[in-house]
C-alpha cells in the first residue's frame, strides 16, 4: 500500500530546503471538492482511495480493481514497509554487498547521507572512499564516474538535483554515451547517473527542471524513471547491473511514498513498461509523479463510467512499444500525461514514435498533456497551474471518447 | 553568553556597557553558518548607535542581529580579543591562519617567474651539476628509435592527408621527446588519458604502424570499427584510453580512473596529458582540485606548447603558464624543458613513484613549441611568422638534441641513422597500403556497441537502411560491405 504523506514529510527528507515550505497546504493535487480529507492513499495497485477524517471506510470501489496479476502486485507475500528513498537505498545497499566495485559518488552523499538520505548509513558501512564526497563540480565529478566505470568500477553518480547535471551534459553526452562506441565496444561505462528532478513544491525554476526532456536524445545512454518504493529498488538495481550507463530519474515530490515491497530479492527491467491499471477505453501513458495525478482522474473517470488503461512507461529511452503497442491496439485511443515541456519533451517523442507506428489503430489524435514552456514559477498558484492537474486530464479523456 | 533577538532597553544599556569596555576591536570575520557562530564585535560608532533610543529601530535590528552570533568557545573568543599584537593566529574552518595588521596584497606575478628543468643544453650535452635520472643504452636508444617513428609517421600520415587519402590528421612536431620521454618513464599498468597529440605513447607501448594506419585510413582491422576520426587512437591492451575531441573532458577521467585504481590498490597511477588550451577548461581546476582532494595518484602532464590553434598562450591566460596553477589546488608542480627528453623522463620518473607511493597527484608543465600546424585543417602562417617556426624547428628541435646525446655515448651513429629512417619509411608505406587495400568496416557496426546489445528501434533502423542501401545502391560507396 502506498502512501503519500503530504508535502511536510516529503519536504522534511530534504533538508536543503527551506523550511517555510513545511507549512503550504499539502493537497494540491486534490481538487476542490475532495480537500476534506487529511491525506491520499495510493494503493500499489494503482487505486486511488480518498481517506477520510472520520471515517474509516474505504471507497474501495471506486476505482475498480481488475484482478492484477502485475509486477506491482505483492499481496501475496509478507514484504515489509518502506518508503521510497529507503526503497532506492536498500536497492544501492543490496548491489554495494553483492559487488565489491560498486561505488557512490556525489556532492553530501558521504557523511551527510545524501540531500534526500538515499545513501544514509552507506558511507559508516563501506567507508568514505565508496561513498565519496565531491567538491562542487558535476562535469568533473560525472567525469571522473566515466573515467573509474572504464577502469571497472561501477560508480552510481548522485546529482543533487536533475538540474544540476546541465552542468554534466558534456560529459554525459559526449563521453558517457559515445565512448563504449567510438573506442569499438574496447572500453565500457557501465555508470548509473541518479537524482531527483521534476516539479517540487515552490522550488523555483532552477530546481524544477526535466532533464529527461535534454538527454533523451543521446545515443548510447539509457533512461528510466522510477514512481513507487517497488520499481524504485528494481529499477534502482537493474541499473547497476546493466553494463549500459542509465540515467535514472526520480522525482522530488515521491521521496517519501510508502509501499510493502516483497524481502526477496527482485529486479525491475530496464526497458518495461508498468501496467498500472488495464482497461479498455483509452490509454493514458505517463510516468514519475504525473502517475497519481493519473491514477487521481483515474477515479473520477471510472465514476464517470469510463474504463482507462493506465500504463506507467518507467523506460524512457528506449520506449516500450510492445507494451504501448499492445495497449493502442485494444483500445485505440492514447492520452499522454507528463511534467515535461510540450516543446521536446518525452511526450513530443512518444507521440511521434505511436504515430508511426501504430497510427493505423488511432481513432483519434493523439492528446499529450504536459506542462507550459515556461520556467517553473515560484509562486505556489503559478506553480500548480504548469503542472497538469486530474482534471485536465478527466476532461481530455472525455474529449477523446467523444 | 548567548545574547537574544528581544531589543529590551535593557539588553541594548548591557551590550552598550560591554562594548564601551572594548573600545577598539579589529573586526574578525564573520562565518554565519548555524554551527559556526562567531562574535561580530562592535566598535564604538556601533555601539552609540545600539544605545541611542532615537536611532532607527531596523538599523538597530540590523546591528542587533549581527551581534547575535556568538562563538560557541568562549575561552577561544576570549584570547582573540585579549590579544591585540601580531602574533594572533585563529583557527579557521580550514585551519590555523596568522593575522597581519600590514594589507598586503600577494602579486599577480612573481618577480620571477618559475624555473625550467632541463639536463641537457642545446647541443645535447649534459649540463654539469644536473641531476638526473640514468637511461641505460637500450632505454635510450628505443627512445631515440621511436622519436624517429613518429617523425617519419607524422610526415607520411601528414601528406597522405594532403593527397586526399585520410579526410585529417594532426602532427606532434616539435612535441616528440614530451611523447616518448614520458611514456618511457611510465609502465605498462599506468593508466593513459589523451588529449590527441600524444600518439607516441601509444607507440612507445606496442601499438603497431599497420595499426595506426588502420585507424586513420578506416578500415575494417580498425580496433575503433570506423568510428572515430583518424588520429583519435584507443586500445584498451595498451591502457590508452580512447581520445575523444572534446578538450580536457579526460582530465576528470584520470582522476576516476586513479579512484579506481587507489581503491583497487593497485601499484599504478593515470597519467593525462592536455595543453595549454586545454587548461582553461573548467575541468582542468576540478580535476586538480579533486585529485588533490581525493589524493589520487594522476600525474598531469602539460604540453605547454604556445599555442591553442591561434590563440597564443598570452590570450590564454595571465598566469605564470600551468605549473603556478598546481599549488592553487595544492598539487606539488615541476617545470620541465619540453624539449630536454633526458629532462622529461627524469621528472616523470619522479612523479611516478610520488604518486603512487604518496598518493598524491601530480602536475608537471613541459615549455615547448608546436612546430606544425594544429592540424591539417590549419595554416598556422596565417597567424604566427614563418621565422619563428623555422627557429624553433631547426635551433630547438628536440630529436636532434637527444641524437646529439646518445651519440656522445657512442650509441648511435649517422649509418645507424639513415638505416633506421629508411627501414622506417619502408615499413609506413607498406602499411598504408596495406590498411588502403583493406576492406571497410561494415554496415552492421554503424548500430552495434551503441548498447551492450542493440535494442529494437536499432534494429528497425538497421533495417531500414540496407532495405535503403539494396533499392539505391548507386547512392551508396560500392566498397562498403552489407
Amino acid at each position: 500500500m502506498a502512501t503519500i504523506v503530504g508535502a511536510a514529510t516529503a519536504l522534511s527528507a530534504s533538508k536543503s530546503f527551506d523550511s517555510r515550505k513545511l507549512h503550504l497546504p499539502s493537497r494540491r493535487s486534490l481538487s476542490v471538492s475532495e480537500r476534506k480529507g487529511s491525506f491520499l492513499v495510493v494503493r500499489s495497485d494503482g487505486s486511488v482511495v480518498h481517506k477520510a477524517h472520520r471515517a474509516q471506510i474505504l471507497i474501495t470501489n471506486a476505482v475498480a480493481t481488475k484482478a492484477d496479476s502485475s509486477a506491482a502486485s505483492t499481496a501475496s507475500k509478507p514484504g515489509h514497509e518502506l518508503l521510497l528513498f529507503e526503497a532506492l537505498r536498500e536497492g544501492l545497499e543490496e548491489e554495494m554487498d553483492r559487488d565489491p566495485t560498486v561505488c557512490v559518488m556525489g556532492e553530501d552523499v558521504g557523511h551527510y547521507g545524501g540531500s534526500y538520505k538515499v545513501t544514509k548509513g552507506l558511507a559508516t558501512k563501506y567507508g568514505d572512499l565508496r561513498v565519496l564526497d565531491t567538491p562542487i563540480a558535476e562535469n568533473s565529478f560525472t567525469g571522473m564516474g566515466i573515467g573509474a566505470a572504464m577502469t571497472g568500477l561501477r560508480p552510481i553518480v548522485e546529482g543533487m538535483n536533475m538540474g544540476f547535471l546541465l552542468l554534466a551534459f558534456n560529459q554525459i553526452s559526449n563521453n558517457c554515451g559515445m565512448l563504449h562506441y567510438t573506442s569499438g565496444g574496447q572500453f565500457k561505462i557501465p555508470i548509473v547517473i541518479r537524482g531527483p528532478g521534476g516539479v517540487g513544491r515552490q522550488l523555483g525554476a532552477e530546481h524544477s527542471q526535466r532533464l529527461e526532456s535534454y538527454f533523451q536524445s543521446i545515443p548510447g545512454i539509457q533512461m528510466v524513471a522510477c514512481s513507487t518504493p517497488y520499481n524504485a529498488k528494481g529499477l534502482m538495481k537493474a541499473a547497476i547491473r546493466s553494463e549500459n550507463p542509465v540515467i535514472l530519474f526520480e522525482h522530488v515530490l515521491l521521496y517519501n511514498l510508502k509501499e510493502r515491497i516483497p524481502d526477496e530479492e527482485y529486479v525491475c527491467s530496464l526497458e518495461e513498461a508498468e501496467m498500472v491499471r488495464p482497461g479498455e477505453h483509452v490509454t493514458i501513458l505517463t510516468y514519475s509523479r504525473m502517475r497519481y495525478h493519473v491514477m487521481q482522474a483515474a477515479k473520477t473517470l471510472v465514476n464517470k463510467g469510463y474504463d482507462p488503461e493506465v500504463i506507467d512507461i518507467r523506460s524512457l529511452k528506449p520506449f516500450d512499444l510492445h507494451t504501448i503497442g499492445n495497449s493502442v491496439k485494444k483500445t485505440h485511443r492514447v492520452l499522454i500525461v507528463e511534467e515535461c515541456m510540450r516543446t521536446g519533451g518525452i511526450g513530443a517523442s512518444l507521440t511521434a514514435a505511436i504515430t508511426e507506428n501504430f497510427n493505423d489503430y488511432l481513432d483519434a489524435p493523439i492528446i499529450c498533456l504536459s506542462s507550459q514552456d515556461v520556467p517553473t514559477p515560484y509562486a505556489g498558484t503559478l506553480e500548480e497551474w504548469t503542472v497538469v492537474q486530474p482534471a485536465q486530464i478527466v476532461t481530455a479523456v472525455e474529449q477523446l471518447c467523444q | 553568553m548567548a545574547l537574544c533577538m528581544r531589543k529590551s532597553p535593557k539588553l541594548i544599556n548591557h551590550l552598550k556597557y560591554r562594548m564601551g569596555l572594548f573600545d577598539m576591536i579589529t573586526p574578525s570575520s564573520w562565518n554565519s553558518t548555524s554551527s559556526h557562530h562567531q562574535e561580530f564585535p562592535v566598535t564604538a560608532p556601533i555601539a552609540h548607535t545600539l544605545g541611542n533610543p532615537d536611532a532607527d529601530l531596523s538599523v538597530k535590528a540590523t546591528l542587533f542581529s549581527a551581534c547575535r552570533f556568538k562563538s560557541t568557545k568562549p575561552e577561544k573568543q576570549l584570547n582573540s580579543l585579549n590579544d591585540a599584537d601580531d602574533n594572533k593566529v585563529l583557527d579557521f574552518p580550514g585551519g590555523k591562519v596568522r593575522f597581519s595588521p600590514k594589507m598586503t596584497f600577494i602579486s599577480e606575478s612573481p618577480e620571477e617567474r618559475t624555473q625550467c628543468y632541463r639536463v641537457l643544453d642545446d647541443n645535447g650535452q649534459l649540463i654539469l651539476g644536473s641531476n638526473l635520472v640514468q637511461v641505460g643504452k637500450e632505454l635510450a636508444v628505443k627512445m631515440y628509435t621511436d622519436m624517429i617513428t613518429l617523425q617519419t609517421m607524422d610526415t607520411l600520415f601528414y601528406e597522405a592527408q594532403r593527397q586526399g587519402r585520410i579526410s585529417f590528421y594532426l602532427t606532434t612536431i616539435g612535441e616528440e621527446a614530451i611523447n616518448i620521454a614520458t611514456a618511457a618513464a611510465l609502465t605498462a599498468d599506468d593508466h593513459v588519458f589523451p588529449q590527441y597529440r600524444e600518439p607516441g605513447v601509444l607507440l612507445w607501448r606496442g601499438f603497431t604502424l599497420q595499426e595506426f594506419a588502420n585507424q586513420c585510413f578506416v578500415n575494417k582491422a580498425d580496433h575503433g570499427k570506423g568510428r572515430q576520426m583518424p588520429i583519435h587512437y584507443g586500445s584498451n591492451k595498451h591502457n590508452y584510453f580512447t581520445v575523444s575531441s572534446t578538450i580536457a573532458t579526460q582530465l576528470p577521467h584520470a582522476v576516476g580512473a586513479a579512484y579506481a585504481l587507489k581503491m583497487d590498490r593497485k601499484d599504478a597511477c593515470a597519467v593525462t596529458y592536455f595543453g595549454d588550451g586545454g587548461s582553461s577548461e573548467g575541468d582542468f581546476h576540478a580535476a586538480l582540485n579533486f585529485a588533490a582532494v581525493l589524493e589520487a595518484p594522476v600525474i598531469f602532464i602539460c604540453r605547454n606548447n604556445g599555442w591553442a590553434i591561434s590563440t597564443p598562450t598570452s590570450d590564454q591566460f595571465r598566469s605564470d603558464g600551468v605549473v603556478v596553477r598546481g599549488s592553487a589546488y595544492g598539487v606539488r608542480s615541476i617545470r620541465v624543458d619540453g624539449n630536454d627528453a633526458l629532462a622529461i623522463y627524469g621528472a616523470v620518473h619522479a612523479a611516478h613513484k610520488m604518486a603512487i607511493t604518496e598518493h598524491r597527484p601530480i602536475l608537471i608543465e613541459a615549455l615547448t613549441y608546436r612546430v606544425g600546424h594544429h592540424s591539417t585543417s590549419d595554416d598556422s602562417t596565417k597567424y604566427r611568422s614563418v621565422d619563428e617556426i623555422e627557429w624553433w624547428k631547426l635551433a630547438q628541435d628536440p630529436v636532434t638534441r637527444f641524437r646529439k646525446w646518445i651519440e656522445s655515448k657512442d650509441w648511435w651513429s649517422s649509418e645507424a641513422e639513415s638505416e633506421f629512417r629508411s627501414s622506417v619509411r619502408q615499413q609506413l608505406l607498406h602499411a598504408i597500403q596495406v590498411a588502403e587495400k583493406a576492406e571497410k568496416p561494415p554496415v552492421a557496426d554503424i548500430f552495434t556497441d551503441v548498447y551492450d546489445a542493440p535494442p529494437s528501434n536499432l534494429h528497425e533502423q538497421e533495417k531500414l537502411l540496407r532495405e535503403t542501401i539494396r533499392r539505391h545502391p548507386r547512392d551508396y560507396p560500392s566498397d562498403v560491405p552489407a
